[in-house]
């Protein structure tokens, strides 16, 4: 492949309450078994991409901890590897990573001692599988300066949260509003772009020069007159996960026959860590309808329309619909779980009642857990 | 203190100096100006113990599943496969450098150990290394025991200078700290430490029995006695003092068929090696037979297992390929079973163990069984007690060990105990009855199939050396 990949996965969402506490978004679970951040790891070791740089800053230990080999993406070759760049302190600079755009700029090394006469920029909290050549080959055959890959949303979706654009029949973007409060389209910025290096790191320097440092303000919006920026639609499965609802909605859709197909079963796949668990077990008393299950689990109770992670005990009595259980949470018997995601890691004690009467409630108990 | 420039040797002289020397010997840095000859074994890799871990039987007792791959390379338990219990326990015990020894249809278990990634035995000094037998100047042959097989590799052990040895055999589930074990072996005094546990004093004849005085010591064996004076069974597993190992394996190399119960134990009992016992207590089983097989998978689904593979602090490691987690769908039923990542289960499964990718179709019921990788089964069958191996396909509305009981026409003492045995990559067609202890391995068709039906004890093979 011609180029190198960023992935921008420094940044926090309110909008994810307290599931952002203690990890970052690219860092959160994703369909039992992955992580957000993979998806965007496999599109570029499966796109070809050998060299890629990840940048994190909030609540990054989350996001190292799984990015603690390179292996599982294939990256760990002579030629390219994976890079993680968190915030540092230099003798030009003191400052954390002021914005997107800044925190390119305080890597700036990195792309001037590459090669690769391409930069594929990406997030790191997006489910989706696409083929980075692609973007590529239509960013060259368009004469783009800046390629950015847009998905047409539907038409009762609401857009505020996203970068909204407007294309001519060409597919050149000639407006571009970053989470306007009434939008004039559906076409949203999927925060995926294609670039030549060289271009990418003059105005990147340029926007240091003059104090500013937000990728999609100071440049996509500011330059978008002046450069060629073409839009490139996905057609395929994409999906944002940084509010509640969305996360929720992006991992219940798991659920349906053909999104799990088309991630798990159709070529390329998506890599993971892997963890040595042992397989699921069942016991007398469980029974699971329409669910996700994944490896290390113990079920002794109800699971209906759910996913369960990895390593989640369901004690006896529970009744679990609806929810979304992450990793190695004890459920204690006789608890009633509706409409919910459980924090990762917490101990829920027997008898407990956890019910999101009006949206998706996030529990998060921090008990103790019970050595049996 | 001293840098080194490309010195292929350091070496500490009197006066404990430290002096770096080049490929001719001369010294390139260093205070003092001497010449020494720099012997490389001076400087050899030392490592305290190696494992051997013999893999290259074929296990024929357990039938069609290992006509294609060793017995250590046979599924185990959903997702893993024999031979990872002994790879875990050792890199669980510390023991970073095992030699795996193939020879019997080693295809399979290669690719499952590749360079050792899982069991993080991809090392640069040590790892694991398969070690397949190999053409030699003269006398080439194939391993033709256990310890002629050890015998062929003895420049692979040389190469690591260890102290001592462990023999391993990869056809056994337990989980254990050879670490103790080699602490007992120098506590001890001892040269050669047999592993054994205590069995029912009935079933002593079927093993190989030590027979210890009060401090463990060893002062005889009975291979299979018809009168046991000792419960204690040999577990294959041995800790040899390298020196003793070598000496004997060259000593007693003219020995055909050279193995370790039968020539090598006996020989050093005989020179007077002290020899202890290591009684082993927890959970050991051989896999050697159909049923012993089928009876430690269903052990597995106990509500606190005997073996429990959901323990933090010794895990099973093993090659993962797939991901996914499992989908339970809306009318299907999985009770008192234990199910590997990716795998669909529309229908219902009951006190089954089913490893990873596999499908099992709506209206379906499986009881008893055990349903390896990969394989797809249609919608509405009946199986019954069936060992069903990876890849397979079985078509819709087919039984599996519903018929009566009838003994197996070929080999009874593989197929029996009313278990119903289906190859790797076999196909079995739509709508047809298979009998307990009856046998399919291949690609066959409805014509295989009179009336519809292959009753109990019938074997049906239609691929190559299937035994």
């Amino acid at each position: 492949m011609r180029a190198l990949g960023i992935v921008l996965a420094g940044g926090n969402s309110r909008k994810m309450g307290a599931l952002s506490h203690k990890r970052a978004i690219s860092a959160m679970p994703i369909a039992g078994s992955y992580r957000s951040i993979d998806f965007v790891l496999s599109n570029m070791s499966n796109s070809h991409i050998q060299k890629v740089a990840v940048i994190t800053q909030y609540n990054s230990r989350s996001l190292h901890e799984h990015l603690s080999s390179s292996k599982w993406w294939d990256f760990g070759r002579k030629q390219g590897g994976l890079y993680t760049f968190t915030p540092t302190v230099t003798p030009d600079n003191s400052n954390w990573y002021q914005g997107t755009a800044d925190s390119i700029y305080q890597n700036l090394l990195f792309l001037k001692r590459s090669h690769e006469p391409y930069v594929v920029i990406a997030t790191g909290d997006c489910v989706y599988k696409m083929d980075y050549n692609k973007v590529l080959e239509y960013h060259i055959a368009k004469k783009a300066d800046i390629t950015v890959v847009v998905k047409e949303m539907p038409e009762d979706a609401d857009v505020d949260r996203y970068g909204v654009v407007r294309m001519n029949d060409d597919g050149r973007i000639e407006e571009f509003e970053e989470k306007p409060m009434v939008a004039r389209s559906k076409t949203v910025s999927c925060g995926i772009y294609v670039i030549r290096r060289r271009q990418l790191i003059e105005l990147i320097e340029k926007s240091a020069e003059e104090g500013r440092h937000d990728l999609v303000q100071d440049i996509l919006i500011r330059y978008k007159d002046v450069k060629r920026i073409y839009g490139y639609r996905i057609e395929s499965y994409w999906r944002n996960i940084a509010t509640v609802e969305d996360y929720y909605g992006t991992n219940m859709d798991f659920l349906k026959k053909e999104i799990r197909d088309y991630f798990f079963k159709q070529y390329p796949d998506v890599y993971s860590k892997v963890d040595d668990l042992p397989p699921a077990k069942y016991n007398p008393g469980a029974h699971v309808r329409n669910s996700l299950i994944s490896s290390g689990c113990i079920v002794n109770g109800t699971v209906e329309n759910s996913i369960l992670f990895k390593e989640v005990f369901v004690g006896n009595n529970c009744t679990i619909k609806n929810s979304i259980i992450l990793n190695d949470v004890y459920l204690g018997d006789n608890t009633h779980i509706e409409n919910c995601i459980v924090e990762s890691r917490d101990t829920i004690r027997a008898n407990s009642h956890h019910v999101g009467e009006t949206g998706i409630k996030v529990v998060v108990e921090k008990n103790e857990r019970y050595v049996l | 203190m001293y840098r080194i420039i490309r010195a292929n040797a350091v070496k500490v002289v009197p006066f404990n100096e430290i002096v770096c020397y080049n490929e001719l010997g001369s010294v390139i840095c260093g205070i003092r100006e001497a010449y020494y000859y720099v012997s490389r074994g001076d400087n050899m890799i030392k490592k305290e113990m190696i494992a051997m871990l013999l893999a290259g039987g074929q296990g024929s007792r357990l039938g069609v599943l290992t006509s294609k791959m060793a017995k250590p390379a046979v599924a185990f338990g959903g997702k893993y496969r024999i031979i990872d219990f002994p790879l875990s326990n050792c890199i669980n015990s510390g023991i970073d450098t095992v030699g795996v020894l193939t020879q019997y249809q080693p295809l399979k278990l290669n690719t499952h150990i590749g360079i050792g990634i899982p069991w993080d035995l991809d090392r640069n000094v040590g790892g694991v290394t398969v070690l397949p037998p190999y053409e030699k100047s003269s006398e080439s042959e194939w391993y033709t025991g256990t310890a002629n097989a050890i015998f062929q590799n003895l420049e692979y052990m040389e190469n690591y200078n260890p102290d001592y040895v462990l023999i391993l055999s990869g056809d056994h589930i337990y989980k254990m700290d050879y670490e103790v074990m080699l602490d007992f072996h120098k506590e001890s005094g001892s040269e050669v430490t047999i592993a054994s546990m205590p069995v029912p004093i009935e079933e002593a004849k079927r093993f190989g029995i030590v027979i210890t005085d009060e401090n463990k010591k060893i002062i005889d064996f009975e291979e299979k006695p018809e009168n046991p004076r000792s419960n204690l069974a040999s577990m294959g597993i041995y800790i040899f003092n390298w020196k003793v190992l070598k000496e004997a394996l060259i000593t007693k190399a003219d020995q055909p068929a050279l193995d370790f119960g039968k020539h090598v134990i006996p020989y050093c009992h005989e020179k007077g090696c002290p020899m202890y016992c290591y009684e082993f207590n927890g959970y050991w089983k051989d896999v050697g037979t159909l049923s012993s097989y089928w009876e430690a998978n269903m052990e597995l689904i106990d509500i606190v297992p005997e073996f429990n593979l959901y323990e933090e602090y010794w895990k099973i490691y093993t090659k993962s390929e797939i991901l996914p987690p499992q989908y339970i769908a809306q009318d299907s039923v999985a009770e008192r079973s234990i199910i590997g990542e990716g795998s669909e289960i529309y229908g219902q499964v009951y006190n089954s163990v089913i490893g990873c990718g596999v499908v099992i179709g709506e209206g379906t019921v499986v009881r008893n069984s055990i349903i390896m990788n990969q394989t797809h089964i249609g919608d509405h069958c009946t199986i019954e007690k069936a060992i069903i191996d990876e890849y397979a396909q079985v078509g819709s509305g087919t039984q599996l060990g519903t018929l009566p009981e009838k003994e197996n026409d070929t080999r009874p003492d593989i197929y029996n105990s009313g278990l119903v045995t289906i190859g790797e990559k076999s196909i079995v067609p739509a709508n047809v009855k298979i009998g307990k202890n009856a046998v399919v391995f291949g690609e066959t068709t409805a014509a295989d199939y009179p009336n519809g039906v292959l009753d109990s004890g019938r074997t049906l093979i239609k691929v190559g050396d299937g035994k």
